[in-house]
């Protein structure tokens, strides 16, 4: 089974400043061995809402909004797409994801 | 940490922490069997302590201690046949007596794993072993599956398996083989063994060999992730690549490849918008690593190629079988088969018309050697049937029906016969 993992936040609360390099190592290691247990196929980070845009159709209408334009807490940041053999699986691995970041919030939803 | 921790999140644990820890225990003991009962203690231990002390930081190095300890107790407790333990217990014999400082018991660093995973891979593939034993040992202990789901897998009692996998054991220990991955001549046909067993399990995930159902998309998955294992642990391997490259870019069809009652949709008939995209484009990025690392492309590498050829046509008439013709024909060049060769004409017969292809087919009857074969006389019949031949060709469907040895496909196979005789469709009302 697939997994999509994503980590939610306030954007407000999101540090703008790159990652420092003992965390970027600490991932970087946590990516490695995921993906030698043949569990990450794809992942990625997310840059903030400020550089994106909001598309909506509603009565035939589009709307574009450019960004910023996260709610609270729903910010994602960053994703992976995992394959795992069950939920519980899925959720060791997020996690471990949360252990290398300190905290966090990470949900995770079969990918069907 | 959170001491709430269920059962099945600690089994969870278990479950991605045991390839690494059993092997890290086989390279520890040198012995397989015992590095499997001894992780399976450490659990038993876990199961009692987390719970109450809450999951460690590092359940790997955790479970790994545990179990160690677990074995150096064994190796105390068979003191008196210590000679049978001398070449095993290597690392123990650094100090002795056995004490809880033993450097054994240090906290193997990720590299230390590593190595011991890929060990436990050329030793569970060891051609010393039946294929199928390789397969169930495989599964179980690099995999990290259980007994009872081997056996689901492979619709086979659970004692089957459980045997299969103590016998696999006791001979790995009776011939003595070393735990390492080898080197020099040995390197490539073991490897060759490694992957063979890899694409076998695929493959019986892919289209079963027997039961109901024709895939089994959990065995394709365990195949899968045992090649994306292998592929890091090996980056420089191109045979390697290849192999992933071809799981995936196969993988990619198996939500395309069965119809609503689980028949087979044959790869011409398939809704190609149902193919997975992330495994087209992971396999395709293998298959551009794998061309990267080699001069020469290998049999895993080529029957990627192929498979990337089908990938990229979004219509079936967008298939570029000149193309695949070729690659089939450096194929056959590379590994000469009659199931190769009747592959190739199949491309042909799309390249070039149904009359060649029947000409290639016709040379491959003559030679007898696929008499057993189901899709040599589907494949038959598809040609006779383009070529306007339909009585001819509903008994080359029948003969083939009758020699398929999985349910669905035999049913497909019926099928074809009747509409070739101009019955209509059993199950289908007229449209």
């Amino acid at each position: 089974m697939r997994y999509l993992g994503y980590t939610l936040a306030n954007e407000a609360d999101t540090p703008t400043d790159p990652p420092s390099p003992e965390l970027f190592e600490k991932m970087g290691r946590f990516v490695e061995e995921a993906t030698k247990a043949g569990v990450i196929v794809a992942t990625g980070g997310i840059a903030p809402t400020s550089e994106g845009a909001q598309i909506r159709l509603e009565a035939g209408q589009y709307t574009v909004v450019d960004g910023p334009f996260a709610e609270a807490k729903e910010l994602v940041g960053g994703w992976a797409i995992m394959e795992c053999r069950d939920l519980a699986e899925a959720v060791e691995w997020s996690k471990r994801f949360l252990g290398v970041l300190g905290e966090g919030e990470v949900r995770v939803r079969p990918v069907v | 940490m959170s001491p709430a921790d269920s059962t099945a999140a600690i089994e969870a644990v278990y479950r991605v922490e045991f390839p690494r820890v059993v092997a890290a225990l086989a390279g520890f003991t040198g012995d397989l069997a015992l590095a499997e009962e001894v992780t399976q203690d450490a659990l038993v231990d876990a199961l009692r302590q987390w719970p109450r002390d809450g999951t460690p930081r590092n359940p790997g190095a955790w479970l790994t201690t545990v179990a160690k300890r677990k074995a150096i107790d064994v190796f105390r407790r068979d003191r008196l046949s210590v000679s049978k333990y001398a070449e095993i217990g290597r690392e123990l014999e650094i100090t002795s007596p056995f004490d809880a400082n033993d450097p054994a018991l240090h906290v193997d660093s990720d590299d230390e794993i590593d190595d011991d995973r890929l060990r436990l891979i050329f030793v569970a593939c060891h051609p010393v072993l039946a294929m199928t034993a390789r397969v169930a040992l495989t599964l179980r202990l690099v995999g990290g599956l259980t007994v009872a789901e081997i056996a689901r897998a492979y619709v086979v009692p659970e004692a089957t398996i459980a045997q299969r996998i103590v016998r696999a054991k006791k001979s790995i220990a009776d011939a003595a083989v070393p735990f390492e991955v080898p080197s020099g001549e040995d390197r490539l046909s073991r490897l060759g063994a490694v992957l063979e067993v890899i694409y076998l399990i695929f493959n019986e995930g892919y289209s079963a060999t027997a039961g109901e159902d024709w895939v089994r998309p959990d065995l394709c998955a365990e195949a899968l992730r045992l090649g994306r294992a292998l592929s890091a642990l090996m980056p420089r391997e191109p045979e390697v690549c290849g192999l992933v490259a071809l799981m995936e870019l196969h993988a990619s069809r198996l939500r395309a490849r069965t119809g609503p009652t689980g028949a087979p949709i044959l790869l011409l008939e398939q809704d190609r918008r149902l193919w997975d995209r992330l495994h087209i484009a992971r396999g395709e990025a293998a298959l551009a690593r794998a061309d990267d690392l080699a001069v020469h492309r290998g049999p895993y590498t080529l029957q990627a190629a192929i498979a990337a050829c089908h990938a990229r046509a979004f219509h079936p008439e967008e298939t570029d079988w000149k193309q695949i013709a070729t690659l089939y024909t450096e194929l056959a060049r590379l590994t000469p088969s009659p199931v190769v060769e009747l592959n190739r004409a199949v491309a042909v017969s799309r390249a070039s018309g149904p009359a060649e292809a029947l000409a290639l087919v016709d040379l491959l009857v003559a030679t007898g050697t696929l008499e057993r074969y189901h899709w040599l006389y589907s494949v038959r019949g598809d040609l006779l049937e383009q070529l306007g031949r339909a009585e001819e060709a509903a008994v080359e469907f029948e003969r083939a029906a009758a020699l398929a040895g999985n349910h669905q496909e035999r049913a497909l196979l019926t099928e074809r016969a009747r509409a070739s005789r101009g019955i209509a469709p059993a199950t289908r009302d007229a449209e």
